[in-house]
């Protein structure tokens, strides 16, 4: 009996271990799991914002590092399901990571959607993707005069904005939880200048 | 019509729509949870403007920072003062940047594009 208890201590002790060297190694400067409400998206951008303040990053670089992770916050926080029931889930909660290297700050997250979503999102993601930076341009004044608000208050420019802003493609991976539900990782990357 | 002089937050812009001087000013940061609450007394009081507005109206625009959703408000106020400009040829808006703000330049760019009203872009 005992000898169980002190096992489960030792993995559990070695778990730390090895996910602080992760964290080390893939050089994550912030992750968190759980509900993503307006509050914790202040929370963190302020963060960020305030561990800037030392940087030899461009502001401009910062500023798009603040940018990214509040659009992909707020889209956590309006648009992750119940991983059940395929329900939107208010607030949403998911997985939030943030990290740096030499020349790129990568921000990534994850959460919980319904299948039916899939199509959608890839759809979307897709077609930004495959623009020039000109394209991107055009797309983005075209679909601000089109967009109307959604129940949520989205307003359907996050994707093309990070798009827009970071020059670079969005990444994502859908992992299939259920007949429901599947886990949709976003990853976006802004240069380092 | 009431004076508008709303102070800023840490998710909302300072704005002040003064109907007597015909001066609008938004400044600051814009990312609330819930965009509509927050833009649509303000586009109402704008409509409301529109019925008699000033010969000539100035819009200065200082922000920080806006989320997307933001974006599509202040895009729905510039096509109001857009509207105020038809009848009265009179609209000029002013887009301030931070002198370093790539993106905030590029965004006043954009805006200019879209809706046709004098635009003056100024770096600070």
């Amino acid at each position: 009996m005992e000898e169980t208890i002190i096992e489960i201590g030792t993995n559990y002790m070695d778990f730390v271990s090895k996910f602080h060297r992760t964290i080390r190694n893939q050089k994550i400067m912030l992750v968190y799991e759980g509900e993503i409400t307006q509050t914790i998206t202040k929370a963190f951008s302020s963060m960020t914002e305030q561990n800037f303040e030392d940087s030899t990053d461009s502001p401009t670089t910062q500023k798009r590092v603040y940018h990214v992770m509040v659009e992909c916050l707020q889209n956590v926080a309006k648009h992750a399901d119940d991983e059940l029931t395929g329900q939107p889930e208010l607030p949403g909660r998911g997985i939030f990571m943030i990290s740096n290297n030499e020349n790129v700050y990568t921000v990534t997250t994850g959460n919980i959607i319904a299948n039916e979503k899939i199509e959608i999102i890839k759809t979307m993601i897709d077609k930004f993707n495959a623009l020039n930076p000109e394209e991107i341009k055009e797309e983005y004044k075209k679909m601000i005069k089109e967009s109307r608000l959604s129940e949520k208050a989205g307003a359907g420019l996050g994707f093309i904005d990070i798009v827009k802003k970071t020059g670079n493609k969005i990444e994502y991976y859908f992992d299939k939880v259920n007949d429901k539900t599947s886990f949709f990782i976003q990853k976006s990357v802004i240069n380092r200048d | 019509m009431e004076l508008i002089n709303i102070e800023a937050t840490d998710e909302t812009p300072k704005v002040i729509l003064n109907s007597e001087t015909h001066v609008f000013e938004f400044s600051g940061k814009s990312l609330p949870e819930d965009v509509t609450q927050f833009y649509n007394p303000l586009l109402e009081w704008l409509e409301t403007y529109k019925s008699s507005p000033g010969n000539s109206t100035k819009a200065i625009f200082k922000m920080d920072y806006f989320n997307t959703a933001s974006s599509k408000l202040i895009l729905d106020i510039l096509m109001l003062l857009e509207e105020i400009h038809e009848e009265t040829s009179g609209v000029s808006v002013e887009w301030h940047f931070k002198e370093d703000d790539e993106d905030m330049e590029e965004a006043g760019e954009e805006y200019s594009d879209i809706v046709d009203v004098p635009f003056k872009s100024i770096s600070f």
